[in-house]
C-alpha cells in the first residue's frame, strides 16, 4: 500500500536514499542539489542509516570516494548540480569505464558561465559521453521511481555502469507536490542487496582496478563497455516491469502522451512534459491532433523505439534544454533526427532550444510551438530547423 | 479561478517567510486532501531581494510546472514592494491581492496600477508582534489569504495547523499558541473587498 505524502523532489531523493540506507555516501553540496546531502545527513545524525557518510573538499573527490567505495564491494551513492558534475568529469570516465555501479543523483542545473543557479539540462547533457546510464524525471513521484529502479539497472551483472537519476533542478527539486511512497520495507525488497561478483575486498579473487590499460587490451574493453550500455536496455524495461508490478507504476524508455493518431509532436525530457500535457489536452479540445514523447531514458538511447514512435507523425519538434554549442542544434535532436533517418517517410523536424538557464516555459509557449508545427504541416515548408525559442527580444523569435 | 484549480501567488522579500508560508499553504492544502504544488522562484539569493513563490490548490492532479502568471489570488508580504514591482500583473479581476499593511484597502487601491479587482489589508506586523513578539509575517498572511480565498474551510485548515504547529514544534512547545493565536486573529481582522 503506498504512502500518501507531499515532498520537494529532493526530499523524495533522499527519502528513497534513506530507504535504501547505501553503504556510502560520499557529499559535498552544491545548489539546488544541497538538499539531498544536507537531508542525508539528518538520517545519519538521528541513526537512521549505517551508511557511512564521508564529506569531502569536492566533487572531483565525492566521485573519487564512490569509485573507490564502489571498487571494494559497497553500494556507493552521491549528488550533485552544475559545476559540480563538471568538476567529477574525468572521474565520471573512470567510474563508468571500471565498471563501477556508482548511483548519482544528479538535479540539473545549467552549467557556467554566466554565473546562474536555474535549471536546463547543460550538465547532464555535457556528460551523455561519459559511459553512464541516465534516467529523467518530470516530478518528484518519477525522480523517487526512478531512483528505486536505478540500483537494480545498474548493478545487474549484464550492465555494471553508473547510473544518473536526473531531475530538473528547483522546478522539480524545490516544488513540493503530493508524491506516493513505499514502505522502507518493500522499497528495501524491491531494491535487494548488492553483492558484487568481484570487488577489491574480495580476498579469495584478488584483482586490480583501474590499472594501465595497453594498446592490445584497451580496445576490447571499451567495446565490452559499450555492449553493456546496450545490454542495459533489456535490463531497463524488466525492472521497470517488476516496478510496475510491484508497485502499480509504469515505465519505459520514454512515455508517449496522446501519441495514437498524433499529426504534430513534441519529444522533450523532464519538467516540461507536464506543461506540455495541459498544452495537449488543450490543442486536443479544439481537435488538433497533438502528441508529446517523454524521454526518461538519455543513455542508453533508444533509437530503433523513438522511431517507431514518431513513425506517422508529419511534423515534430524536439525541444532541447541544453544547447549543445554544435553550431546544428542540441544533442536531443541530434539523436532524434538520427533515430528517425531510417523511417521510410521520415517526420519533418525542427529543433527547438528553450528553457536555457531556468528561462520559464508555460503552456502558452508550448502552444506556439504547436502551432508552429501545424504550419509546417499545412505549408510543406520547415523553414529554420535550428530555433531559439523563449528570447526577451520578439525580434529574435521564429514561433 | 478554474472549477478545479486555484493559483496563488507570493510576493516577500528574502528572509521573510514568504516561501515558508507558501510551503505551510500547500501542506495545509495536502492535509484537506487536495493536490498541492508550492515553488518558490530564486533569482539572486539574498536577505531582502524580492522574492516570488507559487501554489497552486487543485481537486485534480496538475501537471503544469510553469510559474503562474494569470493567479487568483496575490499575496504581498512586504507593502514596500508595491512600489517597485507590479504585484497584480496578470491577477484575475475576479480574485483579490492581500497586502501586509496597516493601511487601509482604499489608501492602497490607488498603488496597485488599475487593479480592479478585490483588494485586502492585513496588519501581520502588529499581529506577529502582539503575540509571537517578533516579526513573522507568514502566519498571519497565510490565515489571511485563506480567509479571503476559502481554497480551504477555514475551521479544517485552523485545526490543520495546530497539528502542524505541534509536529513541527514539537521542540519549542511555547511558541505554539502564539502562532495559533496570530492565525485567528489575522482571520478576524484582514479587511477590504
Amino acid at each position: 500500500m503506498s504512502i500518501r505524502e507531499r515532498l520537494s523532489g529532493n526530499e523524495a531523493i533522499a527519502t528513497a536514499m534513506r530507504q535504501i540506507d547505501p553503504d556510502v555516501f560520499a557529499a559535498f553540496p552544491i545548489t539546488p542539489s544541497t538538499e539531498i546531502p544536507q537531508y542525508f545527513a539528518q538520517y545519519v545524525a538521528d541513526g537512521k542509516v549505517g551508511t557511512e557518510y564521508v564529506t569531502v573538499e569536492s566533487e572531483h573527490s565525492s566521485m573519487s570516494t564512490c569509485i573507490g567505495a564502489s571498487a571494494a564491494g559497497a553500494r556507493a551513492v552521491t549528488a550533485t548540480s552544475s559545476a559540480g558534475l563538471a568538476f567529477m568529469y574525468e572521474v565520471l570516465y573512470v567510474a563508468a569505464s571500471s565498471r563501477l555501479p556508482i548511483t548519482l543523483a544528479c538535479v540539473n542545473r545549467t552549467l557556467t558561465g554566466p554565473i546562474n543557479i536555474n535549471n536546463d539540462h547543460s550538465d547532464s547533457m555535457g556528460a551523455r559521453d561519459s559511459g553512464w546510464l541516465q534516467i529523467y524525471a518530470e516530478n518528484n513521484q518519477e525522480a523517487y521511481d526512478n531512483y528505486l529502479q536505478a540500483m537494480r539497472i545498474s548493478e545487474h551483472p549484464d550492465v555494471r555502469l553508473p547510473i544518473m537519476i536526473c531531475q530538473d533542478g528547483f522546478i522539480t527539486s524545490h516544488a513540493v507536490e503530493n508524491i506516493l511512497l513505499e514502505s522502507d520495507e518493500d522499497v528495501k525488497k524491491f531494491v535487494g542487496e548488492y553483492h558484487p561478483e568481484h570487488a577489491l575486498m574480495g580476498r579469495d579473487h584478488p584483482l586490480a582496478v583501474g590499472p594501465y590499460d595497453s594498446c592490445p587490451f584497451c580496445m576490447e574493453h571499451k567495446v565490452q563497455q559499450a555492449e553493456a550500455m546496450k545490454n542495459a536496455k533489456k535490463v531497463i524495461l524488466d525492472v521497470a516491469a517488476d516496478f510496475e508490478k510491484t508497485f502499480g507504476r509504469k515505465y519505459g524508455f520514454f512515455e508517449e502522451y496522446r501519441m495514437e493518431d498524433a499529426e504534430v509532436a513534441l519529444v522533450l525530457i523532464g519538467s516540461t512534459a507536464g506543461t506540455a500535457k495541459a498544452c495537449v489536452e488543450k490543442l486536443r479540445a479544439q481537435g488538433v491532433k497533438a502528441g508529446l514523447v517523454k524521454i526518461r531514458v538519455f543513455r542508453p538511447f533508444p533509437m530503433e523505439e523513438l522511431a517507431q514512435a514518431l513513425k506517422n507523425v508529419k511534423a515534430v519538434a524536439v525541444m532541447d534544454k541544453s544547447e549543445g554549442y554544435s553550431g546544428c542544434g542540441g544533442p536531443l535532436f541530434a539523436e532524434t533526427r538520427s533515430a528517425c533517418y531510417d523511417l521510410p517517410t521520415p517526420p519533418k523536424m525542427v529543433d527547438v532550444v528553450y528553457g536555457l538557464a531556468g528561462r520559464d516555459c508555460a503552456v502558452e509557449d508550448i502552444e506556439k510551438v504547436y502551432r508552429h508545427l501545424l504550419k509546417i504541416v499545412e505549408t510543406g515548408e520547415v523553414g529554420p530547423r535550428y530555433i531559439h525559442f523563449g528570447q526577451r527580444s520578439s525580434q529574435e523569435e521564429v514561433l | 479561478m478554474s472549477e478545479t484549480m486555484t493559483e496563488i501567488r507570493w510576493h516577500g522579500r528574502g528572509g521573510q517567510g514568504a516561501k515558508t508560508a507558501c510551503l505551510l499553504l500547500a501542506d495545509a492544502a495536502f492535509a484537506s486532501g487536495k493536490y498541492v504544488q508550492g515553488f518558490p522562484e530564486y533569482g539572486p539569493e539574498r536577505m531582502g531581494v524580492p522574492i516570488t513563490a507559487y501554489n497552486r490548490i487543485s481537486s485534480v492532479p496538475c501537471t503544469i510546472h510553469s510559474n503562474i502568471y494569470n493567479p487568483d489570488y496575490v499575496v504581498v508580504v512586504d507593502e514596500s514592494l508595491l512600489s517597485s514591482v507590479d504585484v497584480t500583473a496578470g491577477l484575475s479581476p475576479e480574485g483579490a491581492v492581500v497586502i501586509n499593511s496597516p493601511r487601509s484597502p482604499e489608501e492602497l487601491r490607488p498603488l496597485l496600477r488599475g487593479y480592479t479587482g478585490g483588494v485586502y489589508t492585513i496588519d501581520a506586523r502588529s499581529i506577529s508582534e502582539k503575540y509571537l513578539g517578533r516579526y513573522f509575517p507568514n502566519t498571519p498572511m497565510l490565515a489571511a489569504i485563506v480567509k479571503v480565498s476559502r481554497v480551504l474551510e477555514p475551521e479544517r485548515f485552523v485545526a490543520d495547523m495546530e497539528a502542524s504547529f505541534h509536529h513541527k514544534f514539537a521542540t519549542k512547545p511555547q511558541v505554539i499558541e502564539g502562532n495559533m493565536k496570530c492565525l485567528t486573529e489575522s482571520m478576524k481582522e484582514v479587511r477590504g473587498a
